[in-house]
């Protein structure tokens, strides 16, 4: 139960600093964010990291390479593409 | 003692994901943003894989070298006009790697599975499967793979309103007796077929809507498995995808002046509902000589793009004759919609690799007011997000939109193609008015006719 109430208190805050953080995100930049957003929730790859944590069966460990190889070109592609996005900004 | 290390670079990694939120809210440090973000993810990757001693190493790397050496070629490669699509994709990508690692966990934990990691674990594999068809439906849409016009039949809520029944079902089945082999494949065809019809169900002028409401979904899905795998990392991580998503969600409906629930179940300009009052008039179309000659004397010239400007890829252009008008002694400006687009953002990015100077990018709130000072508007294909009938029809389906008044400036020179109506199949009173002249063609032949016409000064 402990354990259930900080995941809770986690998930809680971190709605709250998503909130506030996001809504000051420009318009201009909203393209970028999404997909900036995008890579870091393909931080997933750690849950199919772990299933490689115990003793697998063939089942686990098909799911788990392709949820590794998937999430790891949202992470990659994601990132590199905000880059290539951010970079067009210009003030002249 | 490892495990301890591991907390605290996990901490660090949420501190890095939420900085680079913090920064993205400037163009001058959201590059930093988009770093610590990235560095952020190696720290959590590396702590992961040194403190759980994954196993299968090479499997592991291997499959991290198949989706990095995919991605990087893709991202290096994409045209901006295909961004809408790749996000979609990613979506896809994203959530079927949640759902899956969700079904690898149900069939680890099986036996001796509690109630608490049932429920969360059913709801992250119904968001996760249904976010992996919808969004493979939008990138097809998108794609132009498939029609982008909504799929509407009489019963259609009536129909997913059954399958979602049908995987509420297996996922209560599976919470009250979680070894029941059936439940499962159940939960996750429904799931599957539900995400397919949702996204089937709607038109290509609501992807900045639907994009949006699935990335919060993807992100959902991702705190969900948090949850399941007692990772504060993940459920950071997830809950600021899925609170983005969400608020972007927000903001492309409050755009149209319309409701999630419409959104996703009105099957908008595809029903035979109210069109709004007839319109009539004349129409004045007018030769890329008389546009020349109205731009020539302007002195405060605004742009004010749409979907049609991606699709004729006429950025460059645009902002090539943007540059010309300058030169001429006008001021130029660029009208930006939120829903403009195929995504949030999609114009402004667009624009940006064209190389136009971001201040020049205006939302409608700052452009709104100048416009009965403004000389000439110059829209390009845009359509619903210019039409006076949000201000001026209350029996109009665009009735209370915000919407960017090119009416009120001085003359309109609307480029179309035909004088079809816009996605939402509503007609546009705005190219039958007094001060508006209509250029047809393709947006791009007709810019760059209009540079021709000012080179040969």
């Amino acid at each position: 139960m402990n354990a259930l109430l900080i995941m809770l208190s986690v998930f809680i805050v971190s709605i709250i600093i998503g909130y506030l953080l996001i809504s000051r995100v420009p318009p201009l930049l909203h393209t970028p964010l999404m997909s900036m957003t995008n890579a870091i929730s393909a931080v997933t790859i750690l849950g199919a990291l772990l299933i490689f944590a115990v003793t697998t069966t063939i089942t686990d460990r098909v799911l788990g390479v392709l949820a590794i190889a998937l999430a790891a070109f949202n992470v990659v592609g994601g990132f590199v593409i905000t880059e290539r996005m951010l970079k067009l900004f210009k003030n002249k | 003692m490892i495990a301890h290390i591991v907390g605290y670079l996990y901490l660090l990694a949420a501190v890095l994901f939420i900085l680079s939120l913090k920064w993205m809210g400037e163009v001058k440090t959201s590059r930093h943003g988009n770093w610590a973000g990235s560095l952020g993810m190696l720290i959590a990757v590396i702590a992961t894989m040194i403190a759980y001693k994954t196993q299968h190493l090479d499997l592991v790397l291997i499959a991290i070298a198949v989706g990095t050496l995919i991605g990087i070629p893709i991202a290096l490669k994409l045209p901006m006009t295909a961004v809408p699509q790749r996000t979609a994709m990613s979506h896809a990508f994203g959530s079927l790697a949640v759902a899956l690692v969700g079904t690898a966990e149900y069939y680890q934990r099986l036996p001796g599975i509690d109630t608490f990691t049932m429920v969360v674990l059913a709801a992250e594999m119904l968001l996760g499967y249904l976010t992996f068809t919808g969004s493979t439906i939008a990138f097809l849409k998108l794609q132009e793979m498939i029609s982008g016009k909504p799929l509407v039949y009489k019963g259609r809520n009536i129909v997913s309103g059954l399958v979602v029944a049908v995987a509420l079902g297996a996922a209560i089945g599976l919470v009250v007796n979680p070894t029941n082999p059936y439940f499962l494949p159940v939960l996750v065809a429904a799931a599957l077929l539900f995400g397919f019809l949702l996204v089937m169900g709607i038109g290509g002028a609501d992807m900045p809507t639907v994009i949006a409401i699935l990335n919060s979904y993807a992100g959902l899905s991702a705190a969900a498995l948090g949850f399941v795998l007692d990772n504060q990392l993940l459920i950071v991580a997830g809950t600021l995808d899925g609170a983005s998503g969400f608020i972007l969600a927000i903001l492309m409906c409050k755009a149209m002046n319309r409701s999630f629930t419409n959104v996703l179940f009105g099957g908008f300009g595809a029903t035979t509902s109210s069109q709004g009052a007839a319109v009539s008039g004349e129409i004045r179309p007018l030769t890329v000589e008389e546009a020349y000659l109205i731009l020539e004397a302007a002195s405060s010239v605004v742009f004010v793009p749409g979907y049609g400007l991606a699709v004729s890829q006429a950025q460059q252009a645009v902002r090539e004759l943007g540059d010309l008008l300058r030169k001429n002694g006008a001021e130029v400006l660029y009208g930006i919609h939120p829903v403009a687009g195929r995504m949030p953002g999609h114009m402004n990015v667009l624009l940006a690799e064209a190389n136009v100077s971001y201040d020049e990018l205006m939302e409608a709130d700052a452009v709104n007011p100048k416009m009965p000072n403004i000389d000439v508007c110059v829209v390009i294909g845009a359509n619903d997000v210019v039409n006076p009938a949000a201000r001026e029809d209350p029996s109009s389906p665009l009735w209370g939109m915000p919407i960017i008044e090119v009416d009120k400036s001085r003359t309109v020179i609307v480029l179309k193609r035909s004088m079809r109506p816009g996605f939402a199949g509503v007609e546009n009173p705005l190219f039958f008015k007094q001060n508006t002249r209509m250029l047809f063609g393709d947006a791009k032949a007709s810019i760059q006719a209009l540079i021709a016409e000012f080179s040969q000064e």
